[in-house]
Order: structure tokens, then C-alpha cells, then sequence
């Protein structure tokens, strides 16, 4: 089929697209614009309207100065707590998983289809049902209120999506590159490590991606099982926007909304192209 | 320096109780050393299984397995000294060939400069020099199968197994490959099991041929007297191509001499002393003859350059005869047959089996 260049569906299909894209950016356009503006012209102006001038005093009030009761240090804390949260959160649910799939695929053992239903069921559990119990758990292990206690909590959370991610792109890997390795004489993790971790590219790209996204996001967690000291920026965010004062400062927030998500804006910018790839990658030819 | 091999009643099950399915019954096998012995037969005969066992990489329900002397039950396969070339080719997708070529070493603690030593005398070998520094994807399939190839000599293992390396190969690089092997082979001098489902593989590359049906060991002999003196029908009908034409009847004995009778004609051959036999003949054993009394319809000709091969309906089934090129013969003629009768097969009709006793016997 040769397609005039402006046939009529062409135009359909491009207007639905635009419509579609300007009503994801309008929000992030507003909160952009508003950040700029101050509260005289917040008031006065147009929601869509430009800001006069780019004055940066929001974005400094929200970082450095906005105050959640009593507390005036900004957002800093709480980024700082997310960052030290989500990453070894990330990293350590990752690669828990990839060596559980490289198991649960390429060294199944007696009622190793059974261990990855049950893993299954942790995909799909409403985690307000472990709320309560993981408080327990934490307690007991003296982690209650702290940022290790949330890399735990988020680490055994993720571990199930993590698993299946993994476990299932390796299905499609040949055994017989596994057994190839077995008879040159490597083992276990020789294997994993030469040869099946440098396949996973595509699919390690996926899970950074959807556990970061997961976790820096998370607010049921944070909101439950953190201290003073330990809130991530998702509860920061909401209790400096719920913070009542005289004025409610608009740009203030909206500085601090795309503060708070301005990394995982980040990650999809820089993985994002391993994130299609991985998406639809199938077989692994070799 | 080449090793021998003993398969002692290895026997494979998979479940348990009577919901247990035996993919080997019993096989014993002595390959000698240096021997290239082939595992042939169809898919679900067994073969691949074995081949796994001997290579480790399952474990056998039951039985005893020697490589060079030593007992490997129970040895995981990097300690068995073993190569292996994959159907698929197996190649680590993220390394150049000559890390796939030198892996095996890598993992044996070779020193690198040994190690890039021997790699270049493998590549040499293979004539794979200029695609050391590629990634398998970047190779085509025949060069694939060099580097899968190079992957398993660069250790001078006890044993080579190869595991249906040329099926996925087209026609003209098959016969490349298959030569390459043999060469290879003569090279190494190092005891080889290959496994292939194709009989000419079969033929062609084996000193020996292990002929394997349904977990069955049928016949292991060399491609000569199996070709010559398959132990049943199935061997017989399963080596050679076109396959052995099988004709079953009745012998009739008048004293010293028998005369073999069958449905829509006879001939006099030496007669074993069973009832119910059947014959068979290969295609170059019949000949087209115009006056000959045993008659039926031409319903194909296939004209294959060097003979042509005419199918003939008789009341006893479909024969195939080999016949000289320039044959002027078409479908729907009628045509005669003759059999030389200096190379008869004689099976017992209801076993299958082969009338031993037989051999030997043919006609003036």
C-alpha cells in the first residue's frame, strides 16, 4: 500500500495523536509555567498563560526553604532520603530477580514451577495486606523507621515483578548455551556471569526502569513505615503541599511536584530506548 | 592417546510408576578408540538422550558408563573431558569467536598466551582466522557451525559428541560440513558420537552406525554390513535411499530346491527353511525386464542425472527399481521385473527379523 502523503486517514491519524499529546503535556505544562510565576501573577494571569519573567525564587524556596510544619529545610531531606532509598532499593531487587529467573529458568529443580507460581501470587497481592505484619517483621529486626527498613520493604515487594521479568526473558534463551557452558567447564555463576548476565541488557534496562519507577513513586510504604528522619520525597511533597498557611504558594508546589519527579522523568530519558527494545525483544538469536 | 567408550545396559526413565516412560532400554555400546560411531534413527528413538548421558548432562536411571577406562556415572560434564557441538550451534552470542574458541580453555586455567596459541591453530584448522574478532551474529550459518566446530577442538578432549550439527544447514553446505567433519576427524584422530536423523550423514561419516528405535538398540555394525545385512526390516527400510523394497509370501519347498511364491508372481531363489518370510531387495537388486512373468504398472519415473529410478505397483506394493538413465520408460506402462538374487534379504514375516542363516546362500 502506497499512501498519498496527506490522504484523509493520515490526518485522522495524526490529529488523534496531537490531541492525545497535548492532553499528557498539559498538565506539565502548567505546573512548569506556574513554578515560574509569582503569586501576584498566579492570581491575576491566565492558568496557561507564559510567566513574565523566569524568576527561580519557587524553585529555590521549594529545594531549600518551604516549610512542612514547623520544619523549614525545603524539599532537600526528603530527595536526599528517596535517593538513598530507591537506589540500593533498585539495584538490590534487580538483581535478586535476574538470579532467581536464571534459576527458575535455566536450573529448574523439583517443584520449581510451583516456587514461581507462588512468586506469581506476589505480582498481583495488594500490598495493604502485608502492611501490618511487615511492620511487625521490621520491628523485630530493630529496622522500624528507617531508610534501611524502606530498602527492605521494597526490596522484597519488587522481588516478585523482578523474578518474572527475568525468569521469563531467560526462558527464551537456548538451554543448550547453558549446557555448551557446563560441558567447557563453567559453573553456576561462572555461567551466569559470563554468559547470561551480559544477554540481559534489554531486560535489566526494563526492571531499572519499572522498579525505579516503583520506588521512588511509592507513597503507602513511605507513608507507613518511615520516621522523622526517613520520609521519602513522596510524603515530603504531600505534607509541605498540606501544609496550611495564609497563602497557598502555587508556584512553590509545582516546584516541588517536578522536583519530585524529575528523576524518573530522567531515567526514562536515558533508558528509555532499552525500555522499547526490552519490551519487545522475544527469542534471543544467537 | 585416543579413549575408548563403554555403554553398559544404560537405561532412562522419565516418571515414576506405571505412569514411567522408558526412553532406553538397555543400551550397551563398545566404541573403540578413535572410532566415529553414529547414533541413528528417528526423533523419539533415543539417541539425543544418550548422547545427553554420555555427555553428562543427564543422568541415566540406570546402567554404567566408561570413558577411557573410568567410571563417569555421577561426574558432572566439565570433569568428563568431553566436546560437544550443538544442533543449534550453542554460541556465547556475547563474545567474538575467538573468546567462544578459547572459553573451554579459559575456564581450564590455560595460561593467554597458550590459549591465543591455540586458538590461531584451530582457526588455521577451520580457516576461521579473519572472523576471530566477530560476534556469532555476525556470522552466517556455516560459519557458525566452523566456529561451534573450533569451540570443540581447542581442547584435545577424550571424546567428541556431536549432536545433529549439520540439520540445520542447507543441502550444498551439508555436504561441505560433512566432509569437513570426516577430515576433521582423521585430523584428531579423537573418538567421535554424532548423532543425525539422516542416514546418508549416517553412511558417509561413520566407521561404525548404531541404528536406534524406540529406546531400542536395532543393529550396530559398519555402514557396509548394515547396508549389506540390515538385522530386521526396520533397519533395512530405514538405511538406503530409495528404501529397501519389502515383499512378503510364502515359501514353498519341493525337496531339496524352494521356490518363493508371493502374491502375483514367484522366483526361484535358494528358499530358507521358514514359511511365512518376507524378501527384501534394494533398488539396484531389481531389474526392469520385459519378458519377466512377475508384471506391474509404472506409476512414477525419477530421472536422477546419473540413474533413474522407476516405481513400479505390484499386487505386493510399490517397488522401486534402479535402472540405467537412458531407460525409455513412462508411466502407465506395464513392466517386467527380475530380481539378481545375489544379495536377498530374508526376514521372518511376523518378527521382522533377519533369517541369518540365509547369508551366504545366493543364487548362481
Amino acid at each position: 500500500m502506497t499512501a498519498k502523503p496527506f490522504s484523509f486517514g493520515r490526518i485522522v491519524v495524526y490529529g488523534v495523536l496531537l490531541v492525545a499529546a497535548l492532553f499528557f503535556l498539559a498538565p506539565m505544562y502548567v505546573m512548569l509555567v506556574t513554578s515560574f510565576k509569582d503569586a501576584a501573577e498566579i492570581r491575576s494571569g491566565n492558568l496557561l498563560s507564559l510567566p513574565q519573567s523566569l524568576n527561580p525564587d519557587a524553585w529555590h524556596l521549594a529545594w531549600n526553604s518551604a516549610c512542612t510544619g514547623v520544619d523549614c529545610r525545603g524539599l532537600q531531606p526528603y530527595f536526599w532520603n528517596s535517593v538513598f532509598m530507591a537506589v540500593p532499593a533498585v539495584l538490590i531487587s534487580t538483581a535478586w530477580g535476574a538470579v532467581n529467573g536464571y534459576v527458575l529458568s535455566m536450573w529448574k529443580f523439583r517443584g520449581s514451577e510451583v516456587l514461581f507460581g507462588f512468586l506469581l501470587f506476589g505480582v498481583f497481592m495488594p500490598f495493604q495486606v502485608v502492611l501490618l505484619p511487615m511492620s511487625q517483621v521490621l520491628g523485630y529486626l530493630g529496622l522500624s523507621s528507617s531508610i534501611a527498613g524502606l530498602v527492605l520493604v521494597h526490596c522484597l515487594a519488587g522481588m516478585a515483578g523482578t523474578t518474572l521479568f527475568f525468569r521469563n526473558y531467560y526462558t527464551a534463551v537456548p538451554r543448550e548455551l547453558v549446557n555448551a557452558a557446563r560441558i567447557d567447564g563453567a559453573g553456576f555463576w561462572r555461567i551466569f556471569w559470563r554468559i547470561v548476565l551480559p544477554m540481559s541488557t534489554p531486560i535489566m534496562m526494563v526492571t531499572l526502569i519499572w522498579q525505579f519507577t516503583n520506588i521512588w513513586n511509592d507513597f503507602l510504604f513511605g507513608v507507613a513505615f518511615s520516621g522523622a528522619d526517613s520520609k521519602p520525597i513522596t510524603v515530603g511533597l504531600n505534607n509541605m503541599a498540606n501544609t496550611t498557611s495564609s497563602v497557598k504558594n502555587y508556584n512553590v508546589d509545582m516546584a516541588a511536584a517536578i522536583i519530585a519527579g524529575l528523576p524518573t522523568m530522567l531515567v526514562y530519558v536515558l533508558a528509555g530506548q532499552y525500555f522499547l527494545k526490552g519490551l519487545t525483544a522475544g527469542a534471543v538469536k544467537g | 592417546m585416543a579413549s575408548s567408550l563403554h555403554i553398559k545396559g544404560i537405561r532412562k526413565a522419565f516418571g515414576k510408576g506405571d505412569k514411567a516412560v522408558e526412553v532406553l532400554k538397555r543400551i550397551d555400546i563398545d566404541v573403540e578408540p578413535g572410532e566415529f560411531l553414529i547414533l541413528v534413527g528417528p526423533s523419539g528413538c533415543g539417541k539425543s538422550t544418550l548422547l545427553n548421558i554420555i555427555a553428562g548432562l543427564e543422568e541415566p536411571t540406570e546402567g554404567e558408563l566408561h570413558i577411557a577406562g573410568k567410571n563417569v556415572i555421577g561426574m558432572p560434564p566439565a570433569k568428563r573431558d568431553i566436546a560437544m557441538v550443538f544442533q543449534s550451534y550453542a554460541l556465547y552470542p556475547t563474545m567474538t569467536v575467538a573468546d567462544n574458541i578459547g572459553f573451554a580453555l579459559e575456564m581450564r586455567k590455560v595460561p593467554k598466551a597458550d590459549r591465543d596459541k591455540r586458538i590461531q591453530e584451530v582457526a588455521g584448522m577451520l580457516q576461521i582466522q579473519h572472523l576471530l574478532d566477530r560476534r556469532p551474529a555476525q556470522l552466517s550459518g556455516g560459519q557458525r557451525q566452523r566456529v561451534a566446530m573450533g569451540r570443540a577442538l581447542a581442547r584435545d578432549p577424550q571424546l567428541f559428541l556431536f549432536d545433529e550439527p549439520l540439520s540445520n544447514l542447507d543441502a550444498k553446505l551439508r555436504v561441505e560440513m560433512r566432509a569437513e567433519i570426516k577430515r576433521l576427524h582423521h585430523l584428531s584422530g579423537i573418538t567421535t558420537v554424532y548423532v543425525t536423523h539422516d542416514q546418508i550423514e549416517a553412511m558417509t561419516l561413520g566407521s561404525r552406525i548404531a541404528v536406534m528405535k524406540d529406546g531400542i538398540l536395532q543393529q550396530i555394525d559398519t555402514p557396509d554390513e548394515i547396508y549389506r545385512r540390515p538385522a530386521n526390516t526396520y533397519v533395512a527400510g530405514f538405511i538406503g535411499s530409495p528404501t529397501m523394497n519389502f515383499i512378503p509370501g510364502q515359501v514353498e519347498r519341493s525337496g531339496d530346491s524352494g521356490k518363493f511364491v508371493f502374491e502375483g508372481g514367484s522366483l526361484d531363489l535358494p528358499c530358507p527353511d521358514v514359511q511365512q518370510v518376507t524378501l527384501g531387495q534394494r533398488p539396484e537388486h531389481i531389474h526392469l525386464s520385459d519378458d519377466a512373468p512377475w508384471r506391474g504398472q509404472v506409476v512414477l519415473v525419477e530421472p536422477t542425472g546419473a540413474d533413474t529410478y522407476v516405481v513400479v505397483k505390484t499386487a505386493v506394493g510399490l517397488m522401486t527399481v534402479r535402472a540405467p538413465a537412458n531407460t525409455r520408460i513412462q508411466v502407465g506402462d506395464t513392466a517386467g521385473m527380475t530380481v539378481s538374487g545375489r544379495h536377498n534379504n530374508w526376514f521372518d514375516q511376523a518378527s521382522g527379523v533377519r533369517l541369518k542363516e540365509m547369508d551366504g546362500h545366493h543364487a548362481a
